[in-house]
């Protein structure tokens, strides 16, 4: 990972074009987050007249009041529980999918897997309104609550990450060798035996890769959770942007939400995107 | 040959089952994600076709099945290019076209020269990585939410750099009404997307033997030559189907014009999706909103189609 690509050393002009690339590209990438970070730190005054690089004093006072301007902490618990458990669904589901197209031949095997990935391009838009209906429909004849409730929102997240997370996995369980499972087929282990005791363990940077991608589309969707949920089942997505629409705009407190917001997703993802990375590499682009 | 359990081959009258079970397998395993799938997007796009041919408008609402049929005129409405609607739709969608065109090349391009640049070690290569990670992975209502503190008329940094600093503009701009406003929704989407295209052509290249590399700087091949020889022809699979899922996300992406902009977007920017989103909620014409919806799928369909024709030449596509 860490070798050289070719044996000789690059050339000087390549090095200082890389220099110049490189420090522009980031300065263009921590401007916005210098921005979250230090707006967040600055008293109100600062945020409400000309923009000022040095805030003029810091203070933390924006991270205690984000909490009672809008109930953030209820928004987090409601995204923590659809993101998580949308996560824990959609792996699981994309899991079995994966290890059926890439283990079984059957028929209707190219028929799902292109219908499957195929849902990737249909506009949001185009289904918002029916999927609102069919929720509104099967919770009335039913009673089980879809439409405003967390349930519905974790069932609409997890298929989003499902074509990409089940694409992926049968690159990367392709790439598990037959012979193992194989093997503990012959040592008596059943289909799904040999699934979780020699595929999955094989295939946990792709695993791990499909969690975060699944974590961070629920976590981030904005177009559902406006319209699927209300006040107590109200998303960071929506709930973020109750801070704009008070009379005075709060930069400060708006800027510190984001960053409380962001932490537990930047932190995670940057923690696991090494996975990703082999998972990618393993899986997808192959 | 896949015994399910130890010894059952003195059982032989049992394998009968097993195989069943063996043909049953595969459709059981996918039978979970089939369900989502349906229920989720395949029989929501279905009603949205069919609620394109009902004229649905509020006042059928509360039980859209009652809404008379309407034949195509919510199509012919759409598609009526001299009237206010149909202009309307076709400028969005020119706007739309302009916009990914321009956001999927930058992102395509940055990317893949940070990728290229990075391919080799050098200090704090490891930082840097997860440094331009960074806007992939924030979610996008708190990165676009600082973007438009950035663009703020009065207190904004954009205007502070170039009007009160640079005396780049005799006074200050409007970033998110106006003409201005196609320029602020490409900066914030290409800063948010282009680590997509960064990540996977870093995973692409490592799938690229060194030893060509080394092969081709023992002939003498320069940097310029083994990118143009090597590095770029070895990503092209790569970048067939990276390409695609850009335009097919950049084109129906509606979260960051909606967070940038609210629920009006400004006419320079209006993209698809907020476009047709607005159509729909804000005139409650649901009927016409599924029309436009319908248009927008059969484009990407026959674009998807196109490219990967033009693109497949000579690979082998039977697994996907």
């Amino acid at each position: 990972m860490s070798s050289p690509s070719s044996p000789m050393a690059p050339p000087r002009s390549f090095i200082w074009s890389r220099r110049i690339f490189l420090t522009l590209l980031t300065g263009f990438v921590l401007l916005p987050v210098y921005v979250m970070v230090s707006s967040s730190l600055k008293p109100l005054a600062d945020v409400m007249g000309k923009f000022r690089w040095l805030p003029s004093g810091l203070t933390i006072r924006p991270y205690i009041d984000i909490w009672s301007t809008v109930p953030l902490a209820r928004y987090f618990v409601n995204s923590l529980v659809v993101a998580g458990a949308a996560t824990v669904l959609s792996v699981v589901i994309a899991v079995f999918s994966a290890y059926a197209v890439s283990r079984y031949s059957f028929r209707g095997k190219r028929v799902f897997t292109v219908t499957v990935l195929s849902t990737q391009m249909f506009p949001g838009i185009l289904f918002l309104l029916p999927l609102f209906l069919i929720y509104v429909n099967i919770g009335n004849a039913t009673g089980i609550a879809l439409f405003g409730s967390r349930g519905g929102l974790i069932l609409t997240y997890l298929t989003f990450s499902l074509p990409f997370s089940i694409w992926m996995l049968i690159g990367y369980f392709d790439s598990v060798p037959r012979d193992l499972d194989e093997a503990a087929l012959v040592d008596g282990c059943g289909p799904l035996g040999a699934l979780f005791r020699v595929v999955v363990p094989a295939a946990i940077p792709g695993i791990v890769a499909v969690a975060v991608y699944a974590f961070m589309t629920a976590w981030g969707e904005v177009l559902f959770a406006s319209v699927m949920t209300n006040d107590t089942t109200r998303t960071l997505a929506v709930g973020l942007q109750g801070y704009s629409t008070l009379n005075d705009v709060y930069w400060n407190q708006i800027m510190a939400a984001s960053l409380v917001v962001s932490v537990p997703v930047v932190a995670g993802f940057l923690l696991l995107q090494r996975y990703l990375v082999a998972g990618l590499t393993a899986g997808a682009v192959k | 040959m896949h015994k399910n359990s130890p010894g059952s081959a003195e059982k032989a009258p049992r394998r009968r089952p097993g195989r069943i079970r063996r043909i049953a397998l595969p459709y059981l395993l996918l039978l979970p994600a089939l369900f989502l799938e349906l229920l989720v997007h395949l029989v929501p796009m279905v009603i949205g076709i069919v609620m394109s041919f009902k004229e649905l408008t509020q006042f059928y609402i509360r039980d859209w099945g009652t809404a008379p049929w309407s034949g195509f005129d919510n199509y012919k409405v759409s598609v009526d290019f001299d009237a206010p609607v149909g202009q309307d739709l076709l400028h969005s969608f020119f706007v739309t076209v302009v916009f990914t065109i321009l956001s999927v090349s930058f992102c395509w391009l940055i990317g893949t020269a940070a990728a290229v640049y990075m391919q080799d070690n050098f200090r704090g290569r490891g930082i840097l990585r997860a440094l331009f990670l960074v806007p992939y992975a924030l979610p996008v209502y708190a990165a676009v939410i600082t973007w438009v503190f950035m663009f703020q008329h009065d207190n904004g940094l954009v205007n502070h750099v170039l009007h009160d600093q640079l005396h780049i503009t005799s006074k200050p701009s409007f970033w998110l009404i106006g003409d201005n406003s196609f320029y602020a929704l490409l900066i914030v989407h290409v800063w948010k997307g282009w680590p997509f295209a960064f990540l996977i052509v870093m995973a692409g290249l490592q799938n690229i033997p060194k030893e060509l590399y080394e092969a081709a700087a023992l002939d003498g091949a320069g940097m310029v030559q083994q990118l143009r020889r090597i590095t770029l022809p070895s990503l092209r699979p790569v970048n067939q189907v990276l390409v695609l899922v850009l335009f097919l996300w950049t084109f129906n992406d509606f979260n960051t014009p909606y967070v940038l902009f609210g629920k009006a977007a400004p006419e320079a920017a209006d993209l698809i999706s907020v476009h047709i989103y607005q159509a729909s909620f804000v005139t409650w014409n649901f009927g016409t909103g599924s029309a436009m919806s319908v248009l927008l799928l059969l484009f990407l369909l026959v674009v998807t189609g196109v490219y990967l024709a033009l693109t497949s030449r000579g690979r082998r596509t039977a697994d996907v």
